[in-house]
């Protein structure tokens, strides 16, 4: 077992797959002999050929598309598109076609194809390098979204993601790419895709968020161990289809929860959520559930981008007021 | 002459045209295409073309240089160059499914054929093979076109230290390339419109744009794109092909409102391979408008040769099937560019209708700060490459007039250093916004839901809660 980044970790599931499942095939922009912009597809090109690590044509319609075509004929696409900032070209190709191939044929036809992209802001990038837009495709009708927040639930969430039968929009933290080292063992073990990750327990309150924002929710969970809080964290991971039993659960003992993502507050996912939470669990509540999200705002250059994002320090204020009720 | 007018004014000598030639074609054959194609055209029946080659040559050259004067040993020319001729064998296919069947005339089995010209006036060593154009005749205005690359070639070592510094983020170097925006800013009008990609800056310098604006733009800081000497012209655009639709967007608005205006729009090798950019040229060639498209062809999309983006023998000719006129350029040849811009949009200003220029040139740079293009690249092949780059050659070529000297080049370099280091502290010295600023610009006016979130970051980023 070695130590390996989150980005290390999805070059060692894509590896794996492709050694195990000859029908895996790796496409997208400089994805070959670049080994891909951040490097997820480093050394495949060189060990499993042209043929199936694939440089595209500057096209992200392709690209998408293309998968749908080669997962109707049996094989297992796995797409990156660069930036999740360039998705929104294959977004007809995604939910007009990937997302319905199943539903249009009555199962004559299926999609197992995964659709890759890093995602997130806090790396200083240039504009439309930093959005984090998950919510889109969350609310797509036979779309999956899983988003790994670690080096391992990355390996295993990838394996898992290949191997699902339809199609998976796969978002990686690009801001966690190399934050962190975690020893991954590469043995092939897929993580389950609909189930939530409880990252630590707690009673006062449910904490709930996804992606980069994990590591602000655990920092906030120490802070406010510090002061005698004692938070649960919860890492959603699978976005779509939503484990709620396992967030319902945690509310149930905890009566608070605080939701923490990146992306912009208008019909985040974490609107869902605490829309289930009042629909289902509103009577374990003892404090409203509070929401701390990126704006309503398009996501500013570096300059700002911190000032946008979630802080520590509002989430820690964020829990305080749930407690205050 | 006969052939010139017509360019400048196709109906009027159109109609000249059509009563010569009226009775050879067996008259009304004309159709409403654009004028590549009506001397291209083969219609259904076998007629041959209809005009001479000598005519062809005479619209698709620059006045005065004929085909065989151009040097062809260039590598950037051998590698990327394409005189191809295409022969679409629809005809006998159509003929062979149908057996007869009768097929309607607006899908006549024509064939089409087409050659796609290539145009250089200065060669790498800064010798001249062809005629200087009117655009480039004059010393001062050669010399105007030396100052601008060397100001933007300064201006992007400047740029890339800073970014090494860590007071820059990623930046996009126009390294080898300064060429194809000093030509696109030295001919276009005021009031047209560019519509840039991300490697133009020596256009935008050109036409208002300030350093510290580009410096501001990938330094983080939104204010980079309201360019206080510059109020029409579209931001860069980082979105690849993205801006082309735009362009297309606007030149109508320009046909619509009859102005005299053009859109320019510049798009990499790369995006010509977007379906924005292949439906941008397919609009522009059906509603024939003012619009000029310049493929910044450098050789490269990241780690992606031209090569492996298309099976295309050149970008230029996308422009054919579009409808429209498209011709390569040597892109490091800053007078053959300027020359060939400048005709395409007077072209598109009279109403003719669009080209597209492919600018073949050479990104001597890494794609960005942030790429390192040895992993995918030889150095030898770029060591190579520096022998055709922009500059050098103009400098030679000044040089050999007597119009440029040692002097003269010291005296630059210092006005540029100058510039570049006011416009570096101008760009160090500017404040941040204000973090609330990232509400201001959402709407015309902050909808009152969105004030709560408004006074948040107020209060956060005063560091209170
Ligand atoms: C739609 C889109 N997809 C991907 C990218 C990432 N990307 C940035 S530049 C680039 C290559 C562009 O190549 P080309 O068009 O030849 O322009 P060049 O950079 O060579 O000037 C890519 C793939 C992007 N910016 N936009
Ligand atoms: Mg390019």
């Amino acid at each position: 077992m070695s130590e390996v980044t989150l980005v290390d970790a999805v070059n060692m599931a894509l590896a794996a797959e492709m050694a195990a499942d000859p029908s895996v095939v790796v496409l997208g922009e400089d994805v070959g002999v670049n080994g891909g912009v951040f490097r997820a597809t480093a050394g495949l090109q060189q060990r499993f050929g042209p043929q199936r690590v694939l440089d595209t044509p500057l096209s992200e319609t392709l690209i998408a598309g293309m998968s749908i075509g080669l997962a109707a004929e049996g094989l297992k696409p796995v797409a990156e598109i660069q930036f999740m900032g360039f998705v929104y070209s294959t977004m007809d190709q995604m939910i007009n076609h990937a997302a319905r191939l199943r539903n249009r044929t009555r199962g004559r036809l299926s999609c197992p194809m995964v659709l890759r992209a890093p995602f997130g802001g806090g790396i200083h990038a240039p504009e439309h390098h930093s959005e984090s837009t998950e919510a889109l495709f969350a609310h797509i009708p036979g779309l999956r979204v899983v988003i790994p927040s670690s080096p391992g639930r990355a390996y295993g969430l990838l394996l898992a993601a290949i191997r699902d039968p339809d199609p998976v929009i796969f978002l990686e933290p690009k801001r966690v790419y190399r934050l962190v080292k975690q020893e991954v063992a590469d043995n092939g073990e897929a993580l389950p895709l609909d189930v939530c990750f409880l990252l630590r327990e707690g009673t006062d309150v449910t904490l709930v968020s996804w992606g980069a924002m994990i590591h602000e929710i655990m920092t906030a969970a120490d802070q406010l161990a510090a002061s005698g809080i004692s938070a649960e964290v919860i890492d959603v991971a699978t976005i779509k289809p939503l484990d709620m039993n396992t967030i319902l659960d945690s509310v149930a003992k905890t009566g608070r929860c605080v939701i923490v993502h990146e992306a912009a507050r208008t019909c985040g996912v974490g609107a869902e959520i605490a829309a289930q939470l009042a629909e289902r669990g509103l009577m374990s509540l003892f404090a409203p559930v509070e929401r701390v999200t990126g704006y309503d705002a398009i996501i500013p250059l570096f300059n700002l981008e911190k000032e946008y994002m979630p802080s520590v320090g509002r989430i820690v204020a964020a829990v305080k007021r749930t407690l205050e009720g | 002459m006969a052939e010139f007018l017509y360019l400048l004014r196709p109906h009027l000598t159109l109609s000249r045209w059509r009563g010569r030639k009226s009775t050879a074609l067996g008259g009304g054959q004309w159709r409403q295409t654009s004028w590549v194609r009506k001397y291209r055209w083969r219609m259904a029946n076998g007629r041959a073309a209809l005009l001479t080659a000598k005519a062809r040559k005479e619209c698709l050259l620059p006045t005065g240089l004929s085909e065989n004067s151009q040097n062809r040993s260039d590598p950037v020319f051998c590698m990327m160059r394409g005189t191809t001729t295409v022969t679409k064998e629809s005809e006998k296919r159509v003929r062979k499914q149908k057996k007869g069947a009768a097929v309607p005339p607006q899908q006549s089995h024509s064939s089409v054929h087409f050659d796609i010209h290539d145009h250089r006036i200065l060669d790498a060593d800064g010798c001249l093979v062809g005629r200087l154009p009117e655009c480039a005749k004059q010393p001062d205005q050669l010399i105007a076109l030396y100052r601008i690359m060397v100001k933007t070639r300064l201006f992007d070592e400047k740029a890339i230290a800073l970014q090494r510094r860590g007071q820059l983020g990623t930046y996009a170097s126009s390294l080898g390339q300064e060429a194809i925006g000093a030509a696109i800013g030295t001919v276009m009008a005021d009031d047209d419109v560019l519509f840039p990609a991300y490697r133009e800056y020596a256009a935008q310098f050109l036409r208002g744009v300030t350093m510290a604006d580009i410096l501001l733009y990938w330094g983080g800081n939104e204010q980079g794109m309201n360019f206080k000497g510059q109020r029409h012209d579209f931001p860069i655009c980082v979105p690849i092909a993205g801006q082309a639709p735009h362009a297309v967007g606007t030149a109508y608005a320009m046909k619509l409102c009859d102005e005299k205006r053009v859109a320019v729009c510049v798009i990499g090798d790369g995006g010509t391979s977007k379906g924005d950019f292949c439906e941008a040229i397919n609009a522009a060639g059906t509603w024939a408008l003012p619009i000029v498209f310049i493929v910044n062809n450098n050789g490269w999309a990241i780690s992606m040769p031209r090569k492996r983006q298309t099976g295309a023998e050149t970008l230029a000719q996308k422009a054919i099937a579009a409808g429209f006129p498209g011709e390569q350029v040597d892109g490091n040849d800053v007078i053959a560019l300027t020359d060939r811009i400048d005709q395409a949009l007077h072209k598109a200003r009279m109403g003719i209708g669009p080209t597209l220029i492919e600018a073949l040139t050479y990104r001597l740079c890494d794609h960005t700060t942030a790429d390192d293009a040895s992993r995918y690249r030889s150095g030898q092949e770029v060591k190579e490459q520096w022998h055709y780059e922009p500059i050098k050659r103009l400098r030679t070529y000044l040089n050999e007039i007597d119009c440029w000297s040692e002097s003269d080049e010291q005296e630059l370099l210092a006005s540029c250093h100058d510039e570049v280091e006011q416009a570096v502290s101008c760009y160090l010295n500017t404040p941040p916004q204000p973090p609330e600023s990232m509400f201001d610009y959402l709407y015309q006016s902050l909808p009152a839901a969105l004030e709560e979130q408004r006074a948040s970051v107020v209060q956060w980023s005063k560091g209170n809660e």
